[in-house]
């Protein structure tokens, strides 16, 4: 696991005795390892749960110790509980909106970051200040927006509503980020005849390799587990996301609960693979535009 | 603009065309989709519609009705107890683990994993997994009743005294990763010399943080700070998976109030005044972080 990249070299310890550092290391593990089994105890009674026959959760109650192991809580939430079309409506929504919103923010963080555009700083603020607005604010707007666009209670208009709002945030992550690359870098290459295009193309987007990563792994878990938009933009329960349809089949499904923790760890692990797979990117991208 | 000023006079170069239409294509998407229906719901906010026809001007009166709206009001007062909990709780959570978990030694990691897994987890997905724990054979019930405690047994999500902590403890349980993760690059860029120091010097553990570690996390604060607010202002969708703001509206915080007033009612101008009120309340938050940015801006 990566999870050593977020260990700083260890050098601070190591000038004390070590007889003291194990001391203080057995009261530091039996405060935490309780604590954190604390901690993933209600993802890892889920997740069991998911895995109960029905008749075992009826007869003994939900949280008694597991008699039986099937699979029914997923086919019965994938099948008519609709988890599997609502997973194939995420992905289709998260995947161009991402894609979408990372382009976009790239090039207006381009043309702010290296052109010299009257009152750059004000734009920039400005676009970032639209990120932070409560989405409340615009939610009655946007879904009138989205009809005179005519494209209301589709995923076109999920699309586009992440895409809009995310893009302050991003091109200020990555103003950052390109504001740091040495002008001479571009410079060299303006001289030798490349234009502004292909700078952008050539030079900076493969050096913006890693905050593009970090930025996406974010931008990733952020679209595919909104909740708000989904429901202010789609009306059509066919076409729901995975989690507004999570949140009407807990309605069909009141006492299955097997059916019901089986949905929700469907709709927990595309995101838990993303963080497992980008966790290093992942973390350096929530500290983004937050603290440096 | 006094970083113009500061600029490399090569640098000033007239601007090609295409990069004004790479700046214009990402402006005008945020411009249509953020700002103007955010103009749009001020001036909702001083009319009465249903989506039907046109808006009937109607000047303060949905914001006199607010200020008697009973049910508003309680969820005023739920959104402050919702501030305070939620960003007092996964502050302080938060910065105790950041301290726990700063220094490498065995098992860091896997901790530090475990704690912040739940970040992943979308608030509907967590309002789920905490759904079922609340359940009135639900673990926690059924460990209330294990360790003898059975008086203490409810049923947290029906019980109108209950239900808004039980949310809270739900959004917290999420929160607390992020704000550790906070400030675990908080303390990675504060001074170890001068903790040495001053332990050097006899400081007590406490007197250290206090006196030393804590004056340099400043900054890190003040973003922890404006990011909890203007998380729990925005804060709509765990609600809305566990209880939809019931019973009774027990647990209802402005923006599931706007939610059912736009959504469900279609009262279009009043469900805006809600929406307006939300922005007002977030508006010195977003300044505060605006603020913070352009420093960082600047550095």
């Amino acid at each position: 696991m990566s999870t050593a990249t977020l260990t700083p070299p260890a050098v601070d310890t190591a000038d004390e005795a070590p007889v003291n550092r194990r001391k203080r290391g057995w009261g530091f593990h039996a405060v935490m390892a309780p604590l954190t089994l604390i901690w993933v105890a209600p993802m890892v009674f889920v997740f069991v749960l998911a895995f109960r026959s029905f008749d075992d959760i009826a007869a003994r109650g939900t949280a008694a110790w597991p008699t039986s192991f099937s699979f029914d809580g997923f086919s019965e939430a994938m099948g008519r509980g609709a988890m599997g079309r609502a997973l194939w409506t995420s992905i289709q929504v998260t995947v161009p909106a991402v894609l979408l919103s990372l382009l976009l923010a790239s090039w207006a963080a381009y043309a702010l970051s290296r052109f010299n555009i009257p009152g750059r700083r004000l734009i920039l603020l400005t676009m970032l200040a639209g990120n932070l607005l409560p989405p409340q604010i615009l939610l009655i707007p946007v879904s009138r927006v989205m009809e005179s666009l005519g494209i209301y209670d589709t995923l076109v208009a999920l699309v586009i509503i992440h895409v809009g709002f995310g893009l302050g945030f991003y091109t200020f992550v990555l103003h950052g980020f390109m504001r740091s690359i040495p002008a001479e870098l571009t410079e060299a290459a303006r001289i030798d005849g490349a234009g502004p295009v292909q700078i952008y193309a050539r030079i900076i987007m493969p050096l913006c390799r890693p905050s593009l990563a970090a930025l996406g792994a974010l931008a990733t878990t952020w679209i595919f587990n909104d909740l708000i938009w989904a429901i202010t933009v789609l009306r059509t329960e066919a076409k729901l996301p995975v989690t507004a349809a999570l949140l009407n089949l807990q309605g069909g499904y009141v006492s299955n609960w097997n059916v019901v923790a089986a949905a929700s760890v469907i709709a927990a692990v595309p995101t838990a693979i993303v963080f497992f797979a980008f966790q290093r990117h992942f973390v350096s991208g929530l500290l983004m535009g937050s603290t440096k | 603009m006094t970083t113009v000023a500061l600029e490399k006079p090569r640098r000033k170069r007239k601007v090609p065309p295409v990069v004004w239409a790479f700046l214009a294509v990402p402006a005008l998407v945020e411009l249509g989709m953020v700002f103007w229906p955010a103009l749009n719901s001020f001036y909702l906010s001083f009319t009465e519609w249903n989506g039907l026809g046109a808006a009937q001007p109607v000047g303060l009166e949905n914001f006199r009705n607010l200020a008697s709206d009973e049910t508003f009001r309680g969820a005023f007062q739920n959104n402050v107890i919702w501030a305070v909990g939620f960003g007092g709780l996964s502050v302080l959570g938060g910065l105790a683990l950041a301290l726990a978990l700063n220094r490498p030694r065995r098992g860091v990691g896997l901790y530090r994993s475990a704690i912040y897994l739940p970040m992943v987890f979308s608030l509907a997905v967590t309002g789920l997994f905490w759904r079922v724990q609340y359940q009135p054979d639900g673990t926690i019930n059924t460990f209330l009743g294990a360790i003898g405690l059975e008086s203490l047994e409810k049923q947290w999500l029906a019980d109108p005294d209950t239900a808004l902590y039980a949310v809270l403890v739900a959004a917290v349980w999420r929160q607390v990763g992020y704000v550790m993760v906070l400030y675990l690059a908080g303390l990675k860029s504060t001074d170890p010399l001068l903790d040495d120091a001053s332990a050097v010097d006899g400081a007590s553990a406490w007197q250290r943080f206090r006196f030393v570690t804590w004056p340099q996390l400043r900054g890190v604060n003040t973003v922890v700070f404006a990011v909890t607010v203007i998380d729990s202002l925005r804060t709509f969708d765990i609600v809305w998976a566990m209880t939809q703001g019931g019973p009774y509206h027990s647990s209802e915080l402005l923006s599931t109030y706007m939610f059912q007033q736009g959504f469900t009612f279609l009262n279009l101008g009043y469900a805006s005044a809600i929406a307006v009120v939300i922005f007002a309340l977030a508006l010195i938050f977003i300044i505060t972080y605006l603020v913070r940015a352009t420093k960082e801006e600047a550095a």
